[in-house]
């Protein structure tokens, strides 16, 4: 008797946590809806284009809107690639013991704090981007509008770029990594035995059968740029302006709500940043169920989540 | 169709030598981007070390910041702060432990197939929120009319930590020998007890790896802070977590960075080097323990 009333307790009480998990989900969005709704209902949809944020009584999120995208977008043109080929190097092109090195030393840079890859970022990169990088790529490539005069602090979009895309790579390393390990070896194996050197077995079977989940893990390393605040604050020289110039600075919705959610100059502030986190909020759900998505339709292993990437997983 | 010459030797074509040159090119390629993965987080780790170990003493681990803030104020330390980020986080563990594991235990142990993968979605997208909008969500419920306070920002970091104990630990309890729990029940042992007095204590080891590697990742969280316990007395020490905001290592280092000036930015590498020898000893716990239990498992 005690027993089935212990079956039973158990149960309820652990799917009363697991429930309590969704509901947080449920109760996250419609608090930053709720205390949006005088910005949504005041400003409406031109909410998203309007250029100009003066703090009190002009909102507008079109140039936090464009920082986001062209910082994360920057941000996976750099980790993407890079992250990728490390996860190559990692499972299919050293030795397991070298992997076993080299591996947990760059999932210790995800480790990293955000706001301590940001102030290395203000010491220690911003000197070197004004005066080594900036000028050198404005040299070769400032015929491109996007690579302009370089600013005068080492400040940036293209420093929070940067920075983003240090954050992003381990995540992309450590995803595709674990995914490329799930290669059978009769399939690489068969291709090495056809005469196929590494890199075409890495490019004809590896490449070939985990575009999807090669996909969702460079959505995830987005999905962490897309998000990150601090680190921005710290870098990006927080400008509300829309500058072709990568040099120049801006401003992204995660770093703006960071900066000012407390000032509280008036209600329709605090209404208009809650504004910007239904934004955020919208981009992330988007991005984070399309990489979702993309690894259940596939039914790719269950490598891909982001908890997955972070926790030891060399099992 | 050319045929084959026998009586050519098998050396190679000038085909196979491009083929071996891409190949030889893309792997050195892929272990330079490692290696600059690497050279990177020395960079960053050294660049600490050398600017922070001169901060570090007795006095600064231990006194609060200067009254009279500002560019020229010297001396002064991270006490309070560090008392402040210890007791902001062990209120988080506290809530997010047994919310994991109870979520861990329905996810492995009782759910259907179709109700663990909804509620694996769940914690995937939790997981996947910046923690800028769990911020901003509980600034909405909590601070916003009433103030800031130490404990919310324990929330903020529970919930960031809960997908990341409950995935380690459903896990490590999935590792657990179906035979173990089989036996239990053959000896007639109710299912809640073989829950508890097998099955958990199996995956502890699990339990306590993800929940260490939520510790250190918590530790330094900024943006909830900066939302709900930034305006804290940074000269005087509280305990007060659940009626005041509390000063912290994190916020600490995001303030004399941006105030910047030379004494304000040697105490931010200070801050930041207490900081991450934490978060990298809170890492190599965690990895000495997973290695260890491998190797257990492996030799059973």
């Amino acid at each position: 008797m005690s027993d089935r009333l212990g079956d039973r307790a158990l149960v309820g009480l652990t799917a009363g946590a697991s429930v309590i998990a969704v509901v947080i989900i449920g109760l996250i969005i419609y608090q930053v809806v709720d205390s949006a709704s005088p910005a949504i209902s005041k400003l409406g949809l031109g909410f998203l284009g309007h250029q100009t944020w003066n703090g009190t009584d002009v909102f507008g999120a079109a140039t936090m809107i464009y920082g986001t995208a062209v910082t994360s977008v920057g941000a996976l043109l750099i980790a993407g690639p890079l992250g990728i080929a490390i996860g190559l190097y990692l499972s299919l092109l050293t030795s397991g013991r070298t992997a076993a090195i080299i591996g947990p030393l760059v999932e210790l840079l995800a480790a990293v704090p955000s706001v301590i890859i940001g102030l290395w970022g203000i010491v220690v990169l911003d000197p070197i981007m004004r005066s080594t990088i900036e000028p050198a790529l404005h040299n070769v490539l400032g015929w491109i509008p996007l690579f302009g005069s370089p600013s005068l602090s080492g400040a940036g979009i293209f420093t929070a770029i940067l920075i983003l895309a240090i954050m992003a790579l381990p995540i992309i390393a450590a995803i595709t990594r674990d995914l490329f390990l799930t290669v059978p070896s009769e399939l690489k194996d068969g291709a090495l035995a056809l005469g196929a050197t590494r890199w075409e077995m890495v490019r004809g079977v590896v490449l070939g059968s985990m575009r999807p989940g090669i996909a969702s893990a460079c959505i995830l390393g987005a999905s962490r740029a897309i998000g990150e605040a601090i680190a921005v604050v710290q870098v990006i020289g927080m400008v509300y302006q829309i500058p072709l110039n990568q040099f120049a600075n801006g401003a992204t919705l995660a770093s703006n709500m960071a900066l000012h959610a407390t000032d509280n100059s008036t209600p329709l502030e605090t209404a208009s940043i809650f504004y910007l986190g239904v934004i955020l909020l919208v981009m992330e759900l988007i991005v984070n169920l399309a990489a979702q998505a993309i690894v259940r339709y596939y039914r790719l292993p269950d490598v891909t989540s982001g908890a997955a990437a972070v926790a030891v997983d060399e099992l | 169709m050319a045929a084959i010459d026998h009586t050519r030797p098998l050396t190679p074509t000038g085909n196979l030598r491009r083929r071996r040159a891409t190949d030889r090119f893309m792997r050195y390629g892929c272990t330079l981007a490692a290696a600059m993965a690497v050279a990177l987080l020395i960079w960053v780790v050294f660049s600490i070390v050398q600017r922070g170990a001169s901060a570090i003493s007795w006095s600064f681990l231990t006194q609060n910041a200067p009254t009279t803030f500002g560019v020229s104020a010297v001396g002064g330390g991270i006490g309070n702060a560090i008392i402040g980020t210890a007791m902001m986080v062990a209120v988080a563990t506290a809530i997010a432990l047994p919310f994991g594991l109870l979520i861990a235990v329905f996810l492995t142990e009782f759910a259907s197939p179709r109700v663990a993968g909804s509620i694996r979605l769940a914690l995937d997208l939790l997981y996947g929120l910046p923690s800028i909008v769990i911020a901003l969500f509980l600034y909405g419920l909590l601070v916003v009319g009433n103030g800031q306070a130490g404990v919310y920002v324990s929330f903020a970091l529970a919930i960031i930590m809960m997908p990341l104990i409950a995935r380690t630990t459903s896990e490590s309890l999935l590792l657990v020998p179906k035979e173990l729990r089989d036996a239990s029940h053959a000896l007639g042992i109710s299912r809640w007890r073989t829950t508890i007095g097998i099955v958990i204590p199996g995956a502890l080891g699990g339990v306590i790896t993800g929940t260490i590697l939520a510790v250190a990742r918590a530790g330094g969280e900024t943006a909830p802070v900066l939302l709900l316990s930034s305006l804290a007395n940074t000269s005087t020490t509280s305990f007060s977590i659940f009626s005041q905001p509390l000063n912290n290592i994190p916020y600490d280092i995001f303030n004399f960075s941006e105030e910047g000036g030379a004494a304000n930015i040697a105490r931010a590498w200070g801050a930041a080097l207490v900081m991450i020898f934490f978060v990298l000893v809170l890492n190599l716990v965690a990895r000495t323990l997973q290695s260890r239990r491998n190797r257990r498992m492996m030799s059973r």
